[in-house]
């Protein structure tokens, strides 16, 4: 056998290992924490009655994201724990023009209700249209349809409040401590989206009504690699530290991994968002992780039970309407050491 | 014979003296923007710079953030050098990252990990340079084919979630410091030598510029150039498994998302470092430089509160104005060579 072949079979046998072993390296079996509404006893409440059978569509786009991830995974959860609803999800693609496309199919399937939560809410406008003028519901999730005309329900989440409750709990805990010129550090997502300037003004807004500011900001991209080195500029940037805000819970694993390389702990952090991740960690009060403001995927299983009251003719029973109600803006609840337990199911 | 032989032989040799010096007048034009954006920190946040003890953890940090992408620039500098562009190494690095910190890898301990981003890194690189040299694929669309596919792979594995890792050792690499030096900067520092060594004192590296410069004389001289660009890809997978680990540790975690345009970044710095974009010619320590340039306005802009949009249009600017200058030296060069 000449030396080359030996070589060749010495490597070939390496690589055919290395792959079987890499194979066998991809299995993942993530936790299912979908946060479902399982309150389904009919005595305590007459809408939890079986009814008559909705066809809910459901398009969402492609989750890059947890908190993505958990809006589809809590719809389909929600979806079925009830008997009385069929889910029909359809791809939403890679862009806008996809979802336009998947949810054009889904109006000739003629569900009794959509859930959207769309790419671009101007973008899928016209999607939403057209499923109301050919007599669907639409429950329009998160990202609003700038007409009102597209939508029967729109429920989403709050980022100007969620940087008021942000603002607002690192003031009130400054002024506690008795704290006269803080310095604050803020970490935002992605700067060019209109969420992110939305969470920032909130929470400029709130400091400013207690006279503070914000002393550096430094964007990262909801990454948690991206979150490593947005926090680790900002640490530099600031040798001392009152108080963080990181508007984001996913990239905020990488952030309190660049608190914990830099060695800081002078200052306490807040979070963005709820992941049970940083739930766990302002429970366990191990960290400078202290508080964090939700903006919560729950509200996909809200828009399911919802869309499920459409879809039967209900309201909500604990109101006077017969209907279900047109907007529905989810209040940012702050999450601290004392209230996680409560909220410990909540997170994603 | 001897006196006609001699004038080509003497102008070989002055040639290759005025392309040293050309190197190193780059080098120091770096070092020179190097220290000026230093001088500007120092003027604009005297503050900070009076405290020593920050002036030296700065210095580190600036280090420590350059080392991940520092590592990636070395792999692309061989690849531009020897003709060819790497669009895939961000997504290298996300799959490489993925793939080393699902559940199954973690149970395998930090070898199983470790072993698996470079395994990943390499075989992706592999299958890069099998494409572009079997496969007769554009360097450009097999490596841009390649982003999207390995960012799509990683996306898929990772079931989209980020993906922490819980293995300390792993987590430790990116805080434990070597005689007050971090670990990632000792690795960096290890990959620039190991890549200034292969490149300039190896035939490995005579080769890489050798095909860069004109693969069809490469050929004629008896190099496989196949082969050897099939090599530097895998060299470029590499790079980004080793710099994979890095970025993990970082950040305790993994994603399909993460080194978002790492591409663009590494090819940034080998050009401001002097790598000529159409191959044959370039060096691992102008690359180096590149990166600590970018490095060091992040931390400049930081610093000083200032905003990152107009932080990456200063990238731009030295981007162009590095080409630019490239270009000018170089045409004035090859001319003074002509005379």
């Amino acid at each position: 056998m000449s030396a080359l072949s030996r070589r060749r079979v010495l490597f070939g046998g390496a690589a055919v290992g290395a792959g079987a072993l890499l194979t066998a390296c991809t299995s993942n079996t993530p936790e299912n924490n979908a946060q479902v509404n399982t309150n389904t006893d009919a005595s305590a409440n007459p809408n939890a009655a079986p009814g008559s059978k909705v066809i809910i569509g459901f398009s969402a786009p492609a989750a890059d994201h947890g908190w993505l991830a958990a809006i589809t995974n809590n719809a389909k959860a929600q979806a079925q724990a009830y008997t009385d609803v069929e889910f029909r999800p359809v791809e939403a693609g890679a862009d806008a023009a996809a979802q336009r496309a998947a949810v054009s199919t889904l109006i000739s399937q003629k569900p009794n209700v959509i859930v959207m939560l769309p790419h671009d809410g101007k973008e899928l406008n016209a999607a939403g249209l057209e499923a109301m003028n050919a007599g669907i519901p639409v429950v329009n999730l998160d990202r609003a349809f700038p007409s009102m005309a597209a939508y029967r329900l729109q429920i989403k989440g709050d980022n100007f409040g969620m940087g008021l409750a942000a603002g607002n709990y690192i003031s009130e805990q400054l002024k506690a401590k008795g704290v006269s010129n803080p310095i604050i550090g803020e970490i935002p997502g992605i700067d060019s989206l209109e969420l992110t300037q939305e969470r920032s003004l909130g929470f400029k807004t709130a400091l400013e009504a207690h006279g503070f500011k914000v002393a550096n900001r430094r964007p990262a991209e909801f990454t948690a690699d991206s979150g490593q080195a947005a926090a680790t500029a900002l640490l530099q940037a600031l040798p001392k530290m009152d108080a963080l805000w990181n508007h984001d819970d996913d990239q905020g694993i990488g952030v309190l991994a660049a608190i914990k390389q830099a060695n800081r702990s002078e200052f306490f952090m807040v979070g963005g968002a709820g992941s049970k991740a940083a739930i766990d960690q302002i429970a366990a009060d191990n960290s400078v992780l202290k508080a964090t403001v939700t903006y919560s995927p729950s509200m996909a299983s809200s828009a399911i039970s919802l869309a499920r009251l459409i879809g039967q003719n209900k309201g909500m029973s604990d109101l006077v309407e017969l209907q279900v109600p047109k907007e529905i803006t989810l209040a940012s609840e702050t999450i601290t050491k004392d209230n996680a337990s409560q909220y410990a199911k909540l997170g994603f | 014979m001897i006196t006609e032989t001699a004038p080509p032989e003497v102008r070989k040799e002055s040639r290759r003296r005025l392309r040293l010096d050309d190197n190193a007048i780059r080098n120091l034009g770096l070092v020179g923007v190097l220290v000026l954006l230093i001088i500007v920190g120092i003027i604009t946040k005297p503050d900070l710079y009076s405290d020593p003890t920050w002036v030296r953890n700065n210095f580190l940090t600036i280090l420590q953030q350059a080392s991940a992408i520092g590592v990636v620039t070395v792999g692309m500098t061989f690849v531009i050098i020897g003709g060819g562009i790497d669009l895939s190494v961000g997504a290298i690095i996300a799959l490489a990252g993925v793939w080393a910190t699902t559940l199954a890898t973690q149970s395998y301990g930090a070898g199983g990990m470790i072993f698996t981003a470079l395994v990943v890194g390499l075989a992706v690189g592999l299958v890069n340079g099998v494409l572009i040299s079997y496969g007769k694929l554009v360097p450009f669309i097999a490596t841009l084919a390649m982003l999207v596919a390995a960012r799509g792979l990683a996306a898929q594995i990772s079931g989209k979630q980020t993906q922490v890792s819980t293995n300390m050792t792993i987590n430790d690499i990116a805080s434990t410091k070597l005689l007050g030096i971090p670990l990632l900067v000792w690795i960096l520092g290890l990959v620039v030598a190991a890549g200034w060594v292969l490149l300039n004192r190896t035939t490995f590296g005579r080769r890489t510029v050798a095909v860069g410069g004109n693969p069809e004389a490469a050929r004629l001289a008896g190099i496989n150039v196949k082969r050897h660009t099939l090599l530097l890809y895998a060299l470029s997978g590499l790079c980004c498994g080793i710099a994979a680990i890095m970025l993990t540790s970082q950040a305790t975690s993994a994603q399909a998302a993460m080194a978002n345009l790492y591409e663009l970044d590494a090819i940034a710095a080998a050009i401001i470092g002097g790598t000529l974009l159409s191959g044959g010619r370039g060096t691992i320590v102008g690359a180096l430089f590149g990166v600590l340039v970018f490095s060091t306005i992040t931390n400049l802009f930081a610093i000083n509160n200032l905003s990152t949009e107009v932080q990456n249009m200063v990238k731009g600017a030295i981007i162009v104005v590095a080409v630019l200058i490239q270009q000018f030296r170089y045409r004035s060069l090859t001319q003074l060579l002509k005379r």
